[in-house]
Parts: C-alpha cells; structure tokens; sequence
C-alpha cells in the first residue's frame, strides 16, 4: 500500500486562518455596532428590550451544547468509538437545527410586530431603531447563514466518519469542522449579550 | 507516522467546561436583569470574553496544540483589539 502523505499541522492552520479572516469580518460588524450604540444609547436600549431574553438565552445553551457534543465527537473518534463520534455529531447538527427553529420563531415574532428591515413601523421609531434592528437583523442572520453551512460541513463529517475516511488516526478534517463549528458559538457569545443584554 | 501523539480531551473535561460556560451564560442574564447600569455591559462582555477563553483553549484544543497556535490566535485577537481601540479613538475625538 502506497503512503498518502497528509500534513494535520498544516491543514489545522489553514483552518484557524479561514478562521481569522472570519473574526475580522465581525469584529468589523462590532466596531459599527459600537459606533451606532454610542450614537444611539436611549434607542438601542428600548430596541433591545423587544428581543426575547428567554430565547436568546435558550439558544446561547443550545449553542454551547452542541459545541460540547461536536468536542466530544473528536474524543470518541480518536478511542475509536465510531458508534458514539456518529450519535455526537449527529446531535450537533440537530442542535443546530432547533437553533435556526428558534430563530425562525423569534424573527416571524418581528414580522408579525411590523419589524423588518425597510419595514414602515420601523420607518417611523426614527433612526436608532433603524439601526439596531437593521444590525440585529443582519448579523444574527450573518450568524444563522453560518450556522446553514456549519450543518452542511457537519454532514459531510458524518459520511466521512461513517465510511470510514476518516478514522481514529485520521480524523483532522472532523477536528477543522470542529473549529468551524466554536467559531459559531464563539461569535454568538458576542452577539448574544451586546444585542439582548443591553442595560 | 512520525506525528506526535495527539492530545485526547476526556468526557469529563468537555462537559465540566460546558457547565462552567451556561452557569457564566444565566450570570451574565442575572447580571443584566438586575443591575440597569453601564457596568452591566462591560461585565456582560467581560463574562463574555471569559467564555470564549474557555472555548478557545479547551473546546478549540489551543491549550493542547503546538504554541505556533496560540500565537497566531493571541496576535489575531490583540489585532482586532488594536483596531476596535483605535477605530473608536478617531471617532470619539476627530
């Protein structure tokens, strides 16, 4: 049998520098977040108490879940427990899933308010709201798009792992989406409290 | 393979992690809920830095890795620090 040469440093480092590129992109957000709030203190406070705590809460749990059970995947590939790796990363994407249910709920809850972006109650709150909401609305769904693609990635690990290309001692590509998916969370912890917790 | 062995992070770690993270997720609710100032804010976001800490080097393995990682990780963070800082500088002052 001919040896595949594979590099796992190298292909966990071009992980993490995808992943970089992709805290730039929201720490860009957050610096026009920051401008808007500190523009906007009174209006992005009252906007902000129209968002659900109690879901953004939930989701915040269910996020840090699945990001436990994708964790937890890696470990049981690695024991060569592939029964276990399979079930693990299955429940992160359907985590994943409930999380975009919620999330669905919690915009048609807007939409049925009248708050959508372009939308004419909006229109007339005045500026600040413009902005929050059109922040609100942009990287919670920024987010959510991550989260689509998170699943697909996830779903391609579940293959992989099920027919055995990846294995207890092959498994970098399972770690990366892995990495993938935190990434998801890490910028949810953000989004979470500087959008639901404003005091 | 000549790789060095790869670091396995047990169960227990992973989920006593994922308590750590959603008792720090109802704190920073708690917090906010309770106290209507600004310091609710800056706690909320220092609770939130504290949690991605825990993410990025238990659950993202960077604690475990080769050092060229945290490296590459802590510049990239002080990168988007620096530039949040100086952004917000130029507009409070111009």
């Amino acid at each position: 049998m001919s040896q595949v040469h594979r590099d796992d440093i190298g292909s966990k480092m071009g992980m993490w520098l995808f992943i970089f590129t992709e805290l730039l992109l929201f720490g860009g957000l957050f610096i026009t977040y920051a401008v808007y709030r500190y523009l906007h203190p009174e209006a992005f406070h009252l906007a902000s108490q129209e968002l659900d705590v109690p879901i953004g809460t939930i989701n915040t749990i269910i996020l840090l879940i699945s990001s436990a059970t994708i964790a937890m995947s890696v470990t049981a590939i690695q024991q060569k427990k592939k029964k276990l790796s399979l079930g693990l990363i299955a429940a992160t994407i359907i985590l994943a899933a409930v999380f975009l249910v919620n999330k669905y709920f919690e915009w048609g809850a807007k939409f049925d308010h009248g708050i959508f972006p372009g939308s004419e109650y909006l229109d007339q709150l005045g500026y600040g709201d413009v902005l929050f909401f059109g922040l609100y609305f942009f990287m919670t769904g920024l987010h959510a798009f991550h989260i689509i693609i998170g699943m697909v990635v996830l779903g391609f690990m579940y293959v992989y792992v099920k027919n055995d290309r990846l294995t207890h001692d092959n498994f970098q590509l399972l770690e990366n989406g892995g990495l993938y998916w935190h990434l998801v969370d890490l910028i949810w912890i953000f989004l979470f409290p500087l959008f639901y917790l404003i005091a | 393979m000549a790789e060095e062995k790869h670091h396995i992070i047990s169960y227990q770690k992973l989920l006593g992690v994922l308590g750590i993270l959603i008792v720090l997720t109802l704190l920073s609710v708690a917090i906010t809920e309770i106290e209507l100032s600004r310091w609710a804010t800056i706690a909320a976001l220092l609770i939130a830095g504290i949690k991605s800490t825990f993410v990025l080097l238990i659950f993202m393995h960077l604690r475990f890795d080769q050092r060229i990682f945290r490296v590459m990780v802590g510049l990239i963070i002080a990168l988007v620090l620096v530039v949040i800082f100086i952004t917000m500088l130029d507009f409070m002052f111009r």
